[in-house]
């Protein structure tokens, strides 16, 4: 028999965290600081949205893009949080979940042999879908002495003129770092002199502790050059209804449309109808969200310290990234070992790119009481590998 | 600040108040500082328990009693308020706008218990013109918690 398979796939690996999760859903009293979404129910108004819009017996397709309304307020959301200006007609597109817009960014805009740039720690995403779109990832090492932020140096050094994107994934998962207006202004002097393009996953944006987050496709010079993706899954707490979009201009948006014609055909009409409602009247769930995100950054950063566990503090999504050098394990033994010894699943900043080796992404999206009794059991952990030497 | 302690104390008075503090990125001393002198101003009126009764054999009646009255001159509603929150059955008073003036919230052991209050104390007051009493049957939610249900994680253990 022939071989059934495409060779570009095969040669993709598949992701380090399945491993994590096999095991740990093998024991009965694990506790799990190991997952990337929000522990909160969708907002009762949103659901019940949904709800009301399958009793109307709204089941058909929407348009390609999306609904009309979804679409203007996405626009009216855009201007108001970040001054961001798109129109809703020809330059937002909404998609299956953030994820679906960055298979669809690369797949637009990338030509065989095209360089992406991509920093790392990263989400496990943008590397496999620039190889599937006959890119050539080219990663970044993100630096904790930078706390995990890009610069302008790191970014020149990787930068040939194959390079046609950078991807720009912040506030970050897994390290939760965010880049502040300067820093982007000093990427996107970069970008315009290097005539590059930018595909920013602002997923987390309502997610930030410090200062607001900033949009780089606000900044001068930088709107027509960006693609900028966002949606509901993590300010909503709505990962399971797949929703996202993507913005920016028209041409590159058009040609997104057309895969997203073919292969997809429309987001889910029912979670398009509840994003109307949590877009119009949800303001006041993510302030809620993000205040109980920051009371438990605030607590986890309280108790590494106290630990004497080393981490960076960092001021977006809902991650911390703490250092286990001092161990001399690798962050796969560790995290192994914990789970085995302990029962709690983390997961080894080494799923997010070979820099993450030396780290572990611990989530808070977990109640505080959950936290505690995780938090227990580490240091338990770590004060045996100390006593070990 | 006031606000967001007062936010976490009434969801949880049991809260470590240093534990609080770190959250609120604030100090204990601050914290603590802070909820003394809401007891003192009797913002923070009392500490209570929640608690499901039909989880334990303790036999519980509760009654919600819609009653309206004649206000009396120069005192309004607050003389007959008084008559009647001062019973010590009397779980809540609340005055209404709308169809009738006072709820009542009646705590008792007994179905009898409650009816006796009612046709014995209530309606004897002289500025009660009528009731209309209610009887709890189950209670769902109460003071923002859903009762017997175990909330249970439905994610799925590690995702990227």
């Amino acid at each position: 028999m022939r071989n059934p398979l495409s060779d570009k796939v095969v040669t993709i690996k598949p992701s380090g965290i399945r491993k994590f999760f096999d095991i740990a859903s093998e024991m009965k009293d694990v506790i799990s600081l190991g997952v990337g979404e929000p522990d909160f129910d969708t907002p009762w108004h949103v659901r019940d949205e949904g709800i009301y819009s399958l009793e109307k017996g709204r089941t058909f397709y929407t348009s390609n893009s999306g609904l009309k309304e979804l679409r203007e307020e996405i626009s009216h959301y855009l201007e108001r949080r970040y001054q961001l200006r798109y129109d809703p007609l020809h330059e937002i597109l909404v998609t299956v979940g953030g994820s679906e817009g960055i298979d669809l960014a690369l797949r637009a805009m990338l030509n065989p042999g095209d360089e992406v740039l991509i920093p790392e720690p990263c989400y496990v995403s943008y590397l496999p879908c620039v190889v599937l779109a006959d890119g050539v990832p080219v990663t970044i090492e993100l630096k904790e002495e930078n706390q995990f932020r890009l610069t302008k140096e790191a970014l020149l050094e990787k930068i040939t003129d194959k390079t046609k994107l950078l991807v720009l994934p912040f506030p970050n998962n897994p390290t939760g770092a965010v880049l502040r207006r300067e820093d982007l202004e000093a990427i996107a002097e970069v970008v315009i002199e290097k005539d590059l393009f930018v595909l920013s996953d602002e997923i987390y944006s309502e997610l930030t502790y410090g200062e607001d987050h900033v949009s780089i496709a606000s900044l001068p010079g930088m709107w027509e050059r960006t693609l900028t993706i966002n949606g509901f899954s993590k300010s909503y707490a709505m990962t399971g209804w797949r929703l996202g979009y993507i913005c920016g201009p028209q041409e590159i948006v058009a040609q997104m449309t057309k895969i997203h014609q073919f292969a997809i055909m429309c987001a889910p009409t029912t979670a398009q109808y509840a994003a109307v409602e949590a877009l119009k009247n949800g303001d006041g769930d993510v302030a809620m969200m993000r205040e109980a995100y920051n009371q438990r950054r605030r607590f986890l950063m309280h108790e590494f310290e106290r630990m004497g566990l080393k981490c960076f503090e960092p001021f977006g999504a809902f991650y911390v990234f703490p250092s286990i050098k001092e161990f001399g394990l690798s962050s796969d033994e560790f995290a192994m070992r914990l789970l085995e010894e302990e029962h709690v699943a983390v997961v080894p900043g080494t799923a997010f790119g070979e820099c993450g080796e030396g780290f572990l992404r611990i989530s808070y999206a977990y109640s505080i009481e959950a936290l505690k009794a995780a938090l227990e059991r580490i240091e338990r952990f770590i004060g045996r590998l100390r006593a070990q030497g | 600040m006031r606000e967001q302690i007062l936010t976490f104390l009434e969801k949880n008075s049991k809260i470590d108040l240093q534990e609080l503090a770190i959250m609120l990125g604030s100090s204990e001393a601050v914290i603590a500082n802070e909820v003394a002198k809401m007891e003192e101003e009797k913002v923070i009126c009392g500490y209570h328990t929640l608690i499901d009764w039909e989880k334990t054999s303790s036999e519980k009646i509760t009654a919600l009693i819609e009653v309206r009255v004649t206000p009396q001159r120069g005192q309004g509603f607050d003389s007959i308020a008084e008559r009647i929150y001062n019973y010590p059955e009397v779980q809540s008073l609340y005055l209404i706008s709308g169809a009738y003036d006072l709820l009542v919230i009646l705590q008792g052991k007994t179905l009898r218990e409650v009816s006796s209050f009612v046709s014995d104390k209530l309606s004897t007051l002289d500025s009660v013109l009528s009731t209309a009493t209610h009887f709890i049957l189950k209670k769902y939610k109460d003071y923002g918690t859903i009762l017997g249900k175990q909330a249970k994680d439905e994610r799925m253990l590690v995702t990227p």
